[in-house]
């Protein structure tokens, strides 16, 4: 029979309520500083968002970088920005929006492949119009809203209200750091990061809703613990899987980072910083904000066990 | 919770097996899955155009213009009714979206209403002071015009498109008016974006020898003074034609870019049976006068009429290359645009990117699955197994509704299938931990087991639906790549349901009937 080469069968004993108003003023740390951050360097939009042309090109050999600036700066364009992508023989052209309609930015699109000659492969040309980006940042502050306030009304349904708020606040944490770590790294927000901001919505209140089943059903069992041994032992007793199950995701997510191309690098770091960032959430804010929202558990406790029994065991 | 019903396995068993048959043809090449037989199932994963490369075009519907046409129409025809019914007023015009005038003699503005409505029911009268007057279109009215514009566009733009011989191409309507062109294979759109630069409304009227325009003069009433694009006059030059139509190219039946009796290009054109008559009628009336070609707004030729035009056929020669000879061709055939179309957003993937990318995604997905794979046998040994095939299952599972569904498979698509791998595997690690616990507490094993996927399940349930929430909203409010994500984000999440629950349990059960252990190895 084969047996698993690693267990876990020592339930720690760590004191996250000890521990929880350094991760307060941590967390309160992180987030006022990506707020500021976001305030005062902004994000780095991708064109997605901001507008304007990007091509990406593939030279035969590696790519003269300066060479191809001064070239293109000498075009008259505006703002070009050039980075590596990738290989050293792709690049990223940026070209900003050109004065004047569609047809000026073709025209820019063209010069930039008139400058930069023949042997030049150009893997991916987008041309975005300053209408469709504002839309799609209202979309998506509205979608990462409506998802908050979608997990807060679930979790209060499954719960109550008290966890609710420590579930929605955790969120709520979690996706202002992620947006930090982009103000900061100055790292390309596109689309695709979007796509990552929400999935660190959906999935980092895993943790906080495996963590919250335990509680609630520690307390059921122990009716008279006092709230912070119980927040201690739920802990405890669920830090092993916490762990595990973030562990295969960040696999899966190294995976993607490392290998998956450029395209995907944005996307896999916001991943990467959610999952961890989610499940220190869970940990150090999602948890102990019940010891300070405490949900009235003894008419509560006594009343859901009640309905726990009429339906069986659910 | 440990009895397996017969028909509960026979479904497990049978929902697994078709998901490895329509996962089989993605992994063979097109030309391959083409020779199979029949009964096999050949449908593959159809791709987003950044995974196998091609043009997305992203245009609104100008709906500003047709709204100006016609309110332009309505102060034509309330000046005329006006005129009739004898009723002064001043300063009738329109701007932006409304018409305003003052009446004269504000009492006869029950009379006033009365004609506006003759003129167009779909307009809102607002009255002032004094006799002033606005007029709007409702809100109704609009929304309805709307629409119809945006699908007539929809379909006339599929006609251009086809007569590009472009493959598979997918046009469809984004939000209210916009539209969406997906080209797959078109590596360069500017042929595309050309043919779908203009609107080639099409129309003859005649020549208004009379009169003549000078800069900032206003032409006679019914006529108009249009630029005139003939390919000798000056640019700028300009042209007096009547506003009357004698013919519109709604009428043509065909369109065939051709040459002119000296071998330059030119425009050859049929009309159907009753433009023919029309096209007839008018040149016999008007020999001897010059009749104006009108494409969008500008005459492009203006040709004298020297004997009755019969035949239902005729030539445009300007100043045509055999590219624009060919290109209006193509468009006089597809029909005019109700409205101009703004592009908003294009974007090109060569073929190259596109299967870099899918090597990219595809080594990330291996190698996702091979440390996945190895983490669960490590931490669970037998049970770990029995996770990673119930993670096999889960990939074939997501593989197949994607092809069945006919989602589309993007980057971010892929992205999501790598983060699903990890996600998958989750609910089997909070069953196995809660396994675990219940043995430590002292259970028996049949006891434990059961205790472990009874207790864990609404953990894992709760965990999953805010997942598919945050999915489910990706797919409504995002768009393109983010919808794309969401798609497979979603399937991943509710085959994961299915696998990482049914499957593993069911290998676990079949374990315990064939083995009869004393002990769990976990």
């Amino acid at each position: 029979m084969l047996r698993p080469l690693i267990t876990i069968r020592h339930i720690p004993n760590i004191d996250f309520m000890g521990l929880h108003k350094l991760g307060f003023v941590l967390s309160a740390v992180l987030t006022i500083g990506s707020i500021v951050l976001f305030l005062t360097q902004g994000l780095n939009f991708g064109i997605d968002f901001a507008g304007g042309t990007l091509i990406e090109a593939r030279t035969q050999g590696p790519a003269h970088l300066a060479e191809m600036r001064s070239t293109l700066d000498g075009l008259g364009l505006g703002a070009v920005s050039l980075q590596g992508f990738g290989s050293p023989d792709e690049v990223l052209i940026r070209v900003a929006r050109q004065p004047g309609g569609d047809q000026a930015q073709m025209d820019a699109v063209a010069k930039v492949q008139h400058a930069l000659g023949s042997g030049v492969d150009y893997r991916r040309t987008e041309v975005v119009g300053p209408e469709v980006g504002g839309e799609l940042i209202r979309a998506g502050i509205l979608a990462t809203v409506l998802a908050l306030f979608a997990i807060a009304a679930y979790v209060s349904l499954r719960f109550n209200w008290q966890f609710g708020i420590g579930a929605m606040l955790s969120t709520l944490h979690d996706t202002i750091t992620t947006v930090g770590l982009f103000s900061l790294l100055q790292i390309e927000f596109n689309l695709t990061t979007l796509a990552a901001i929400l999935t660190i919505a959906g999935y980092s209140v895993n943790d906080t809703v495996v963590i919250y089943d335990r509680v609630r059903e520690t307390s059921r069992k122990y009716k008279t613990m006092d709230f912070r041994t119980l927040i201690n032992k739920s802990l405890n007793e669920t830090l092993s899987r916490t762990i595990l199950t973030v562990s295969t995701v960040a696999l899966a997510v190294l995976a993607l980072f490392f290998f998956g191309g450029e395209v995907l690098r944005g996307f896999s770091i916001a991943m990467l910083w959610g999952i961890i960032v989610g499940t220190y959430s869970s940990l150090f804010i999602a948890a102990p904000i019940l010891y300070y929202v405490q949900p009235r558990r003894s008419s509560r406790a006594k009343k859901e066990d009640t309905q726990a029994e009429t339906q069986g065991a659910s | 919770m440990l009895y397996f019903p017969k028909w509960l396995v026979a479904l497990i068993l049978g929902i697994c097996a078709l998901g490895v048959v329509f996962t089989i043809p993605n992994l063979f090449s097109t030309q391959t899955v083409d020779r199979w037989p029949n009964f096999l199932p050949k449908k593959q994963v159809s791709l987003g155009l950044d995974l196998r490369g091609g043009s997305y075009l992203l245009y609104q519907v100008d709906m500003r213009s047709v709204i100006t046409e016609r309110l332009n129409d309505v102060v034509d025809g309330l000046r005329s009714e006006f005129r009739t019914a004898k009723i002064g007023y001043v300063g009738l015009g329109a701007s932006n979206d409304a018409i305003h005038f003052t009446l004269r003699e504000p009492d006869r503005m029950e009379e006033v209403r009365t004609l506006v409505r003759k003129v167009d029911p779909d307009l809102d009268m607002t009255t002032g002071a004094d006799g002033a007057v606005s007029l709007k279109f409702n809100a109704v009215a609009l929304n309805n015009v709307q629409r119809q514009i945006v699908d007539q566009s929809i379909e006339i733009v599929r006609r251009r498109i086809d007569e590009t011989g472009t493959k598979e191409p997918s046009i469809q309507r984004e939000g209210e008016d916009r539209i969406v062109l997906e080209l797959p294979g078109v590596e360069n759109p500017e042929f595309v974006k050309r043919i779908l630069g203009k609107t080639a409304k099409m129309t003859f009227q005649l020549v208004d020898e009379n009169a003549s325009v000078g800069p900032g003069g206003h032409p006679p009433p019914g006529d108009e003074a249009l630029l005139l694009k003939d390919g000798h006059s000056p640019p700028g030059a300009t042209i007096v034609v009547q506003r009357r139509v004698l013919v519109s190219g709604e009428t043509l039946t065909d369109a065939q870019a051709t040459f002119d009796q000296y071998g330059a290009p030119a425009v050859n054109f049929k009309f159907n049976a009753e433009g023919a008559r029309r096209f007839g009628d008018a040149t016999k009336n008007n020999v001897g006068k010059r009749f104006a070609i009108v494409l969008d707004n500008a005459v492009i030729s203006a040709p004298v009429i020297r004997e009755p035009i019969l035949g239902g056929q005729g030539i445009i020669t300007g100043s045509f290359t055999t590219e624009s000879a060919n290109e209006l061709a193509l468009e006089l055939r597809a029909g005019a645009l109700p409205a101009p179309l703004v592009p908003l957003e294009e974007r090109t993937v060569g073929p190259g990117l596109g299967a870099d990318s899918i090597h990219a995604g595809a080594l990330a997905c291996i190698i996702g699955v091979i440390l996945v794979v190895v983490f669960m046998t490590v931490f669970y040994g037998l049970f770990g197994l029995f996770a990673n095939v119930a993670l096999f299952f889960n990939l074939c599972l997501m593989m197949a509704s994607l092809t069945v569904l006919g989602a589309t498979l993007t980057l971010p698509g892929i992205a999501g299938i790598a983060l699903t791998l990890g996600m998958a595997v989750d609910a089997n690690v909070l069953i196995y931990e809660r396994i675990r616990e219940e043995v430590r507490g002292g259970r028996s094993l049949i006891s434990s087991l059961q205790a472990g996927f009874e207790r864990a399940f609404g953990t894992i349930f709760d965990s999953h639906l805010t997942t598919l929430v945050a999915g489910f909203l990706m797919f409504f409010l995002g768009s393109g790549p983010v919808k794309g994500f969401a798609v497979t984000l979603s399937i991943g999440v509710i085959t994961s349901l299915f696998s990482a629950i049914l499957v593993t349990r069911l290998q676990i059960v079949s374990w315990l009937r064939r083995t009869k252990p004393k002990a769990i190895p976990i």
